[in-house]
């Protein structure tokens, strides 16, 4: 469109005839051509108003053209124009003559901003209250009807959450066993205690890393795909659809994700604190530390308190990262970018709730001296 | 040059591995017709719109739209043609992220240079066309589904395409708003001389719009009727298209 002869062809000026501005417009009055002469044009408007349109010499106008012309002279007359181009002008001024003027913006006041975003905080905050008290609810009922429950689906959700994620779990592990083995050994060595790093890494991924870790990997793979399905099931309406067939939604949508993650959860950190371990194992061979050497620190200062601690803070993380990604899902707006915003919600959500729980497990540990 | 064919297609087919869709269709579409595909579900009706635009690739037969086979083309020459021709999805298709304003102008910002002000008054413009000038501002989350079908056109619109193409614009739609569409496209190829290639099944518009149609049918794989609809409605002694017009069960 941009090398059409109206390019080269086109021409607009604006002439004084009998004390009124008169605009003549010639050749192909088309998109390139109003690209070209836009610049023109708008000078041409700044100044008296134009009460004619001389259109005698137009062979062809289009949308953009009919645009141009029209925005210099929105009331002007029209001279002999043939009749393509009274056609398009006359549709053009018509269509936009049925545009309103856009209004003022809406006022906005702080005090009603805060207000409006304390609202939409408490409301969140309830709906999601609701959410836990329908889980535990469907959960109770579950446990006297366990039929309830669809296994498969509870299988199938396994597969996705834990076997799939077994790879990258091992991968992550691995490395992190190898970083921190580097990175402790080198303050270590300072003080002739490189022979404590296995003890360091043993005890930072049993008790912190392995599932806070896992976690993460979790809310990224899981959370946000359990939030952009159940989004995507809730904007095509298939929720309400489950609803009005009397299908317990929570029951069916959000119990056996729940159950996955888990039981998913500990075996992923699990995975992680092994992967780990043997990467920090590879690294203190290469600095001279024998298999039978780490293996003796670790019998020694790891005690099965610290795994049972970790796995079970890995548990408490799948639930409440699969509560997450199904509650952002289940309360999708709409349109295609409510998917987007449940994933994002779900992700985010997930690792600042597992951070938080953490904290919490951690003081809650101190205290009872575990 | 004016009399030649908007569109030619020869001996068309398309097949999914091995289930053959249809084969040997061919049609031509004469300039400023509004020329309508219409067949039963799952005949391939809008799988032939989206072969003849490049979007399916033919398994046999040659199409050219605008004097072009867009088989044959190189990126650019395929870019300028797929450029004249404008296509309303059947949902819309709309970007959920930006307003009616903001699709409409998408595709004017991409191939021209107009300056921001043109293309947000074009596209404007163009929504006013279509009766949604007042809902410019909107997302298309907010707006219902005949808005959005008439949203889709406008975008089609957006580069004053020789050639639209739509996909089911009334399915879904109430029959008023469904005969306002109706009554917007056959403005437009009365006002603009535009060529419109009008996928349906929806009896009522197919008498309203087309001047010429083709028949697909799913046992047959192909075409087993052209000519003006309401011609076939009246005349036809083929089974399948005195069912679908007299809305009888097969």
């Amino acid at each position: 469109m941009d090398a059409s002869p109206g390019e080269t062809t086109a021409r607009i000026e604006a002439l004084t005839e009998g004390g009124s501005r008169v605009l003549r417009a010639s050749g192909r009055i088309d998109t390139a051509a109003a690209a070209r002469l836009w610049p023109q044009a708008m000078k041409e408007a700044a100044g008296e108003p134009i009460s004619a349109l001389d259109l005698s010499g137009v062979e062809t106008v289009d949308s953009a053209g009919a645009i141009m012309l029209l925005t210099v002279a929105p009331d002007a007359a029209l001279r002999g124009a043939p009749d393509q181009v009274a056609a398009v002008l006359e549709r053009t001024r018509k269509a936009l003559g049925t545009i309103p003027p856009p209004g003022p913006p809406p006022p906005w006041h702080p005090i009603t901003a805060i207000g409006r975003a304390t609202v939409g905080r408490a409301r969140a905050a309830v709906a999601g209250i609701a959410f836990i008290g329908e889980a535990l609810v469907t959960t109770l009922r579950v446990l006297m009807r366990p039929r309830l429950l669809r296994w498969s689906d509870v299988l199938r959700h396994l597969d996705e959450v834990g076997t799939r994620a077994f790879p990258l779990t091992l991968l992550l592990g691995f490395l992190i066993g190898i970083i921190l083995a580097y990175q402790s050994s080198i303050p270590l060595r300072r003080f002739g205690a490189e022979v404590f790093v296995p003890n360091l890494v043993g005890i930072s991924l049993l008790r912190e890393l392995g599932p806070l870790l896992a976690g993460v990997v979790l809310a990224g793979r899981t959370g946000s795909a359990f939030a952009a399905e159940l989004g995507t099931m809730t904007v095509n309406e298939e929720v309400d659809a489950l609803k009005i067939m009397g299908v317990d939604a929570t029951a069916m949508l959000v119990l056996p994700r729940l159950v996955a993650a888990t039981i998913a959860m500990p075996v992923l950190a699990m995975l992680m604190n092994v992967a780990g371990l043997a990467g920090m194992t590879l690294i203190m061979g290469t600095l001279g530390y024998p298999w039978a050497s780490v293996q003796s620190q670790l019998q020694q200062w790891l005690s099965l308190g610290d795994l049972a601690g970790g796995l079970f803070k890995a548990a408490c993380f799948g639930l409440v990262i699969a509560g997450i990604g199904c509650r952002a899902g289940l309360s999708a707006g709409r349109g295609p970018r409510a998917v987007g915003d449940a994933a994002t919600a779900a992700v985010v959500g997930g690792i600042v709730a597992i951070v938080v729980m953490d904290g919490i497990f951690a003081v809650l540990f101190f205290r009872l001296g575990i | 040059m004016a009399d030649d064919p908007v569109i030619r297609a020869e001996g068309l087919s398309v097949a999914f591995g091995n289930r053959t869709i249809f084969k040997d269709v061919s049609f031509n579409v004469k300039r400023g017709e509004i020329f309508v595909i219409l067949g039963g579900s799952g005949c391939g009706k809008s799988t032939l719109l989206k072969a003849l635009i490049g979007l399916v690739p033919l398994a046999a037969g040659h199409a050219w739209l605008l004097g072009q086979e867009i088989a044959d083309e190189d990126d650019d020459t395929r870019r300028a043609l797929l450029r004249r021709i404008g296509v309303m999805w059947q949902s819309g298709a709309l970007f959920g992220s930006m307003t009616l304003a903001e699709n409409v102008e998408l595709p004017i910002e991409e191939h021209t240079r107009l300056p921001r002000d043109a293309r947000a008054a074009l596209a404007r413009s163009k929504l006013g066309l279509v009766g949604l000038g007042d809902a410019a501002e909107r997302l298309p989350a907010e707006i219902s589904g005949g808005m959005a079908k008439r949203a889709g056109i406008a975008r089609a619109m957006a580069l004053d395409p020789p050639l639209l193409f739509l996909d089911e614009p009334g399915a879904g739609l109430d029959p008023i708003t469904s005969a306002g569409l109706d009554k917007l496209i056959k403005d437009i190829a009365r006002d603009t001389g535009t060529t419109f290639v009008v996928v349906t099944h929806e009896l009522q518009s197919i008498l309203a719009i087309g001047d010429r149609c083709i028949m697909l049918d799913k046992d047959a794989q192909g075409m087993i009727a052209e000519g003006d609809p309401r011609q076939l409605k009246a005349e036809s002694t083929q089974p399948t298209v005195r069912a679908f017009f007299r809305r009888e069960a097969a």
